[in-house]
Order: C-alpha cells, then structure tokens, then sequence
C-alpha cells in the first residue's frame, strides 16, 4: 500500500471518529453541528500532554477524551432546553467560539498552528477507530442503546416510562465529545501540526454529512460515509473540481430518496441474519 | 495636550462607529433573510449564507465590466432569487413534513453545492473590486464617510422599508403572516401556503443576494469563504434579534456591527467572534423570543 493510500485510510478512521461523535448524540434526536469544536480540544489537549508534558499518547488520548467529555457534559446540560434548529445554532456557535479561542491561545501557537507531535501511522489510527466502532456497535446491542432510542422517538412518553431523559442526553454529549476528541488528538498525532482553521464549521459538516448520507440508523453507517467522502472524491478524479458539488447533489438526494441514509438498521440485521443461516 | 487626545479618541470612536453601522447593515440584511424563513416556516435555511456570498459574485461580475452599481445589486438579487426558488422547491418543499432537521440538512446540501460552484468560476483567489469606486470620500469634521458607506447604509434602508412595506401592507405580507401565526388555520381561510412559501424563499433570497453585493462594496474583495464567514455571523444577529420576530434584526443588525468594530478597536479583536458566537448561545439559553423581548411563545421552541 502507497504511502499515499496509507493516509487516506487514516483520514477514513479520522472522519470515522468524527462521523461517530455526531451520530452518539443524534442517537438521542440532538443534532450538534458544533463536534469540531470537541475535535480541537482533544487536537489541542493531546498534543499539549505529548510535547510539552511528555506524556505517552495513549495516556493523552484518554486525558484528552476525559476532558472534551466534561466539557461534553457541560455544555449538554445547557443543550436541553434547546430543540431542532435551536440546538444546531447553539453547538454552532459553540464550535466557533472554540475556535476563536484557540486562535487567541498563544500558548499554544495561535494562529501559527501547533507542532512537534510524534508521527502515528495508520494502523494505530485504526486501532482506536476500529475498537470505537466495535464499541458502539456493542453498546447499539445493549437495553442502555434501547433507551436512546425511546429519547429520540419521543422524549415525553421516554420520560413517562420512568426514564431519565437528562442523564441520557447528556451522557450521549459527554460520550460523543469524547470520541470527538480522540479524533481530534490522532488528527493531531498523524498529521502533526494543527491550526484552528483545522476545526471549523466545515469540519463539523463532515461530520453530519458523514452520517447522515451512510446511514443514520446504524454504527456502521458511518464508516460507509467516512469512507464514501473520503475515496468517492479519488475514484471520481475526472470532475475533482465538482467533488464539493457532487457531495451536495448526493445529500440533497439521500435526504429525498432515502432518508435513513444509504445503510440502515433493518439491512444491517437482515446481512447478519443472513450470515449465519449460511 | 490631554483635550486634543481627547477629541481624538471621540473622533475615532465616531468614524468607528460609521464603520460599524456600515457593516451592521449587511448583516441586518442577511439577519432579515434568515428571519423571514424561520419567523415564517421556522426552517434555518443555511444556503442564504452561500446566497448571500454568490450575490456578492454576481454583483462583482457586473461592476467589473464597468456596468453601474444600482445594475449589480438588481443583478445579485434577480440571480439569487431565482436560486432561493429553485431550493425552495427541490430542497425544502417536499420535506416539508419532516422533522425540521431534513429541510435544514438538504438546504445545506445546497450550500455545498453553491459554493463549489463559485469556486470553479470565480477561483478561491479574493477577487478585488476596482479601486476607483472607493475614491470619493465625504468629510464631515474628521470623521470620513466612503460614498460606499452611504451606498451600503441608502440601500439597506430601501430594503428594510421595502420590505417592511411588502409584509406590513400588502396582501402577500397578510397572507405571509397568517402563515406564520398558524399555517393549517391560514390554509383553512384559504391562504394558498404553498405559493407563500416560496414568495418567503424568494424575498429571503432577494435580501441575502443584496448583502452580498453591499459586502462586497464595504470590503472591496469578494472570495468565495464570505458566506461561512459573515453567513454563520448574520445567524447570530438573528438570534439576538429574536427568531421568531422578523424586525428584531433591525436592533441587532447595527449593535452587533457596531460592538464587532468597537472590540476591534478597543485590542478586543482576538475575543471578537468568541464574544458574539458567546453572546448568541447566552440568547438562545436564556431569552430565545431575543433582546427585543415580548411573551416567550411556543414558537420559541418549535421542534
């Protein structure tokens, strides 16, 4: 394998995190449009503890990941009072007020951008992208999953049932910018140099678009999404300049056509299903 | 030696304070245009942002060729709302229904389409506006208006009552807002909602590809990264103005223009994006009917 594919791959796990951060807290029918935001924090907070602390990376993802959760956490609080389009423009303005705050952190290069980081390859992306998806497929399979699930149907009867809605939806915030943050940090880590512009509204969209065009019913729709807007844009060299547009076109008519995305649960359970028969 | 200072600190503050109303006015513009979709449909339509950056590209096309200014700006708005029609129809009309979520989403589907479109023909370079539209410059003591200024200001001001006029006094503007009170009881007493929706569309469009030509003249480039820029920027000014009240903008247009000028000014402008993107989630949290204020409705938190 090229060098060249190497790093697509990477970047496949890398937007795989991402895509799996927004579809955690989607799981409880809250759109974030705002996770990049998490990403540079763990970007940001890993790459302190490796250069400057001298931390093993290991370590610094997981200090990392626990920061970006509380941050998580606190900002999900806040989260439930808002809905819909609400909640959109609040975690909006929370991905850019984070970004213009690391764009004033001198102490961490500001505007220049940070580096220093040691290079990983990605076959230890992978490692970490992999075990989260295999967690997230497990936790899909568990009654804690099921009860998302009601939250997102209708948090009123969720609620009627003895459910607590605010841990769930909040837990979800705290989870997802946890994951969030491990992408940042092996963003960081392969591509070793970050600069806020790295985390902006764009990122975030990536994200979204990620999941909602592979499937946003199911884990492993994400990893089809990653993949889709990483290596579609390599195999269709011939209009490169319309890729953007072509991303676009394929939204508009996910969202028409197939709304669920391009996998989704009932598909997934029906391979699997059939697998075993076999 | 301290009065002179004095006076010219007083005289930065005021030219200051031109510049921010002047930038105020472009995003009461696209504030407006936000607000018109989501006080009427309650859909964030996140296309305006990339509308708004392409008027800026139509009107740069017509002033380039040496074609005078009032052609660009009925240009821009002509091109994008024509656009604003065509994504009312593809994008929003038949996920109507759904969870306000899709309607958003394939908007945004939208506004990665228009800007890779801008980018392929207009390239990622700033493209500048000429030069000599930007010489005339009236004085007033020593505070320096740009007859740029004055246009940008003149023509938001047209709009803002052409606007006010079309949705205060015409039939359109009744019907309009009888759509936004209650969409079912407007259709029951025969309010075509259907047309309406796309009459909001296309004035929406209208506005933002008006702001973009104005953006364009205040700060004489356009690239193709203005929407994301200003557009994310106008989504805080209409939050602040409230959502759920078109002319809120009006206030928060200017204020927010001004205090993003006055930071700057005052070695603020690393905390600048920080304090209003802060300043919008504090208004979402706490006041989300916006500064203006009047009875929280259910509206406030329309799912």
């Amino acid at each position: 394998m090229s060098t060249y594919y190497a790093a697509l791959f990477a970047d496949v796990g890398i937007l795989l995190l991402g895509a799996i951060s927004v579809y955690i807290i989607l799981a409880t029918g809250q759109l974030s449009l705002g996770n990049a935001g998490f990403m540079a924090i763990g970007a940001y907070v890993a790459s302190y503890l490796t250069v400057k602390i001298g931390l093993p990376l290991m370590v610094a993802l997981l200090l990392a990941a626990v920061v970006a959760g509380a941050v998580g956490v606190v900002i999900g609080f806040p989260a439930l009072r808002l809905k819909g389009i609400y909640l959109a423009m609040a975690t909006l303005g929370f991905g850019e007020m984070v970004r213009s705050f690391f764009l004033n952190l001198e102490s961490m290069g500001g505007a220049g951008g940070f580096h220093g980081m040691a290079h990983v390859s990605p076959v230890y992306v992978w490692g970490w992208a992999g075990s989260i998806l295999l967690l997230v497929t497990l936790l899909e399979r568990s009654r804690v999953w099921l009860e998302m699930c009601a939250v997102h149907d209708d948090e009123t009867v969720a609620g009627f049932i003895g459910l607590n809605t605010t841990v769930i939806k909040v837990s979800a915030f705290g989870f997802g910018a946890a994951v969030a943050a491990i992408a940042g940090g092996l963003f960081a880590h392969h591509h070793i140099y970050i600069e806020p512009g790295n985390f902006g509204f764009e990122r975030s969209i990536d994200f979204v678009l990620a999941v909602i065009l592979g499937g946003s019913t199911v884990a492993i729709g994400a990893l089809v999404g990653a993949a889709l807007l990483v290596f579609l844009p390599e195999t269709l060299r011939f209009f490169a300049d319309w890729r953007l547009a072509a991303f676009g076109v394929l939204l508009v008519l996910v969202l028409l056509v197939r709304r669920q995305g391009l996998l989704d649960r009932a598909m997934f359970m029906r391979s699997i299903f059939k697998a075993r028969r076999a | 030696m301290s009065i002179v200072g004095g006076f010219a600190g007083c005289f930065v503050l005021l030219q200051q304070l031109v510049n921010g109303v002047t930038l105020g006015s472009v995003y009461t513009l696209i504030a407006l245009s936000f607000s018109l979709v989501m006080g009427i449909l309650g859909v964030l339509n996140l296309a305006i942002a990339e509308l708004f950056m392409f008027g800026a590209y139509l009107g740069f096309s017509v002033i380039a060729r040496g074609l005078p200014l009032p052609l660009a700006i009925v240009t821009g708005m002509a091109g994008t709302t024509i656009i604003a029609m065509v994504i009312e129809k593809i994008a929003y009309e038949p996920l109507r229904d759904m969870p306000v979520i899709a309607p958003m989403l394939s908007t945004l589907g939208f506004s990665i389409i228009l800007q890779n479109l801008a980018t392929n023909i207009w390239g990622s370079d700033p493209l500048q506006l000429p030069p000599e539209l930007f010489d005339t410059r009236f004085s007033m003591g020593t505070i320096s208006i740009g007859a740029m200024q004055l246009v940008v200001i003149g023509v938001t001001i047209v709009l803002v009552a052409l606007l006010a006029f079309i949705v205060q006094r015409t039939a359109i503007g009744r019907a309009l807002r009888a759509v936004a009170e209650n969409r079912e009881v407007a259709r029951l007493l025969g309010v075509r909602a259907g047309r309406l929706t796309l009459v909001a569309f296309a004035l929406s469009g209208a506005l933002a590809g008006a702001a973009g030509v104005l953006i364009g003249l205040h700060y004489a480039t356009v690239t193709p990264y203005i929407g994301v820029e200003t557009g994310l920027k106008a989504i805080a000014v209409m939050v602040v103005g409230g959502t759920t009240r078109i002319w809120g903008a009006l206030l928060a247009g200017p204020l927010i223009g001004i205090l993003e000028v006055l930071t700057v000014v005052y070695g603020g402008a690393p905390v600048r994006d920080f304090t209003v993107y802060g300043i919008m989630i504090l208004i979402l949290l706490l006041r989300p009917q916006g500064i203006l204020g009047g009875a929280s409705t259910e509206q406030g938190l329309r799912v």
